[in-house]
């Protein structure tokens, strides 16, 4: 059984509906990436998994499993339990993401405390086992540094190192790697994939490279205007992307025009609030379009390798399967 | 560069040996510290050709943007823009050179006034650098609106009723307005998602190739770089450390830095994935920084040499380099 089951979970801000029945499963020891454009709805789906949406945001899905447990009917205080514990999550901003007031270690020391029991000297070693693991050096001085005295790297480590600290069973790293030099966002991608790898998690990246989830993630889910338009194993995706957003989005990239003067572009932008298309949420940019694409919304079809949201999916080729 | 020099139309920037160094404060009672930012750093540019310059946060690619837009006085060294040496150039002078460097910024969202509108940003270096009439201007405006890909009735719209690959459109139409000889561009896609970076790059190639404007090209974006730059200057911590022609930087990096740089790079395919140099470490601090070469604590390849004396930058096969072993280096297969 998959660790975490998400069926049709939808986010509503007022009449503005940013996350559209969404779908997703992840497995232990996997990683799934989730990639798109800003305003995709990626990192709210998310949010509202970790029960991080507030007021006025709604928050409904059919079903919410993980590990076996229900978080959908879980009280709060259920929940509480488990976020933090056995599902984690890093952000993209790890200065903002940690409190100015307090060293690292106090805030490291306060997870543990809070979710294993842990106090005094016991609390301290382990915090201090968790920064090594994080390969941040010189330690046991860095236990008595404020978020301020540390660079990005070093403060996305420790955001690391609090999120692992109870050996969760699933991360969920929202653009782990987003604000880091390219050097350190290679150093930082290695250590969260070896402690995947150690700890058996399952893994979700949120990202809008789509080349870092080239490198680590075994599968990815596409998002465009709040639904997921394709999932597809890695490196399929790559070679033969089923929906024309995610074969627009790969063409769009500098690397894959090498030599050519000009960029393959999508014309317009991801529609927003007042925007939505009726049918096919890609219909006004898709070079693609059909008449019944303007007037109905497509479901997510099984594709030869995944699924895709489309009447017309691509075919080996690259070209649409009209008629 | 000797190779840029087989165009024969005189470059119209030459930086030779530009420096900038900041006193700061350590704080009460223990003196001030020199944070050199920028060390000797040289190149040209031709018109119509685009330099990037490649570097992480702290490699001083901002500070020198801030230099080559006369923001700021270099402490050290010559900038000669159009011919004009800027050392030298008295206040008419410098006004009148001004106009010929201008800048697009990274984020769009906090480069245009957020209470004025398109028409009469777009309007302003007109108004302030030439004696065209209203209607001339407006005209002026327009024409360079609908270059950029802005419709007409965005004349009178707010910069907050776009998005931001537009917003970025609207920075760039108005770094155009006074047709630049050069303009500098510091990180102007980073900003963006990747749909829209791809139309945003179009717009500085369509543009480069129509006036024939030169531009020098920030970015820490190596994919991106390798599609827009004709030369590549690679910066760590405030000096230059590789610098040639894209081509032979990309097809046969030289400096250890670059070579990690690229290799940290994701790519999307397979066999586009080299080797991977794990570097370790962070760039140094500027207020304690490194004897030798500022890379030797990070370098796979350093030597007792590279902790005591700093490289200068050499001509190595074909390409600048600053890097004492590069002759091992590029001897061992990898």
């Amino acid at each position: 059984m998959s660790l975490l089951q998400i069926e049709n979970l939808s986010v509503q801000f007022g009449a503005f509906r940013a996350v559209n029945n969404v779908s997703l499963t992840v497995n232990r020891g996997e990683i799934l990436g989730i990639v798109g454009e800003s305003g995709s709805g990626k990192s709210v789906s998310m949010l509202a998994l970790m029960g991080l949406i507030d007021a006025p945001g709604v928050v409904t899905a059919d079903a919410l499993q993980f590990d076996g447990q229900d978080l959908l009917h879980a009280r709060p205080a259920q929940k509480r339990k488990l976020i933090g514990k056995d599902v984690a999550m890093i952000f993209q901003d790890a200065l903002s993401s940690l409190n100015p007031a307090f060293t690292i270690g106090a805030q490291l020391v306060e997870t543990l405390k809070l979710h294993l029991g842990l106090s005094g000297a016991a609390a301290r070693n382990r915090a201090l086992e968790l920064l090594e693991l994080v390969e941040i050096p010189d330690a046991r001085a860095r236990l008595a540094a404020y978020p301020h005295q540390l660079s990005g790297g070093m403060s996305q480590r420790v955001m690391i190192a609090m999120a692992i600290a109870c050996n969760p069973k699933l991360l969920i790293a929202d653009e782990p790697t987003t604000a880091l030099d390219v050097t350190v966002q290679a150093q930082i991608m290695d250590l969260l994939v070896s402690l995947q790898k150690q700890h058996d998690m399952g893994l979700i990246l949120i990202t809008h490279d789509l080349a870092v989830v080239a490198e680590v993630a075994q599968r990815v889910a596409v998002m465009y205007a709040g639904e997921v338009v394709e999932t597809s194993p890695v490196p399929d995706i790559f070679s033969t992307p089923r929906h024309p957003y995610t074969q627009a989005l790969l063409a769009s990239i500098p690397e894959h025009s090498k030599g050519a003067s000009r960029l393959a572009t999508l014309p317009g932008v991801v529609p927003g609030q007042y925007d939505r298309p009726a049918g096919c949420l890609l219909s006004p940019r898709c070079p693609y379009v059909q008449p019944r694409c303007h007037t109905e919304h497509p479901p997510l079809q099984a594709t030869p390798q995944g699924t895709a949201r489309c009447f017309y999916a691509l075919n080996d080729a690259g070209s649409p399967t009209h008629g | 560069m000797a190779d840029t020099q087989t165009n024969n139309t005189a470059p119209v920037m030459i930086a030779r040996e530009l420096s900038r160094h900041y006193t700061v404060s350590r704080g009460f009672l223990r003196g001030h510290a020199d944070v050199k930012a920028l060390n000797n750093v040289s190149f040209e540019l031709q018109a119509g050709k685009t330099l990037a310059v490649v570097g992480e946060s702290g490699s001083g690619k901002s500070t020198l943007a801030r230099q080559l837009t006369l923001i700021e006085q270099p402490s050290g060294g010559s900038l000669q823009i159009g011919g004009v040496e800027i050392a030298n150039a008295d206040q008419s002078q410098l006004k009148a050179l001004r106009p010929q460097v201008q800048m697009v910024f990274q984020s769009p969202y906090a480069s245009l006034n957020p209470r004025k509108q398109i028409g009469a940003m777009l309007a302003e270096p007109l108004k302030l650098n030439t004696s065209l009439d209203a209607a001339a201007r407006e005209e002026k405006v327009r024409a360079m609106m609908a270059k950029v890909g802005l419709r007409p009735e965005h004349y009178h719209r707010y910069p907050h009723m776009f998005s931001g690959g537009q917003r970025q459109r609207i920075a760039i139409a108005r770094a155009m307005m006074l047709q630049p000889r050069i303009v500098i561009a510091d990180e102007p896609t980073s900003a963006l998602d990747v749909s829209i970076q791809a139309q945003i790059l179009n717009l500085f190639m369509d543009l480069q190739q129509e006036l024939g404007t030169a531009y020098v090209f920030i970015s820490h974006n190596l994919a991106v770089v390798e599609h827009v730059a004709d030369d590549v200057m690679v910066m760590y911590f405030g000096s230059t450390v590789e610098y040639g022609s894209k081509q032979a930087v990309f097809a046969k990096p030289l400096h250890p830095y670059t070579r990690a740089l690229m290799s940290a790079t994701p790519a999307i395919h397979a066999k586009d994935r080299g080797a991977k140099i794990k570097l370790e470490g962070e760039l140094p601090s500027p207020l304690n920084p490194p004897s030798g070469c500022a890379f030797h604590g990070r370098c796979p390849y350093a030597a007792e040499r590279c902790k005591s004396e700093v490289p200068q930058l050499r001509p190595f096969d074909g390409q600048l380099v600053a890097c004492h072993r590069v002759e091992e280096i590029t001897a061992r297969p990898d």
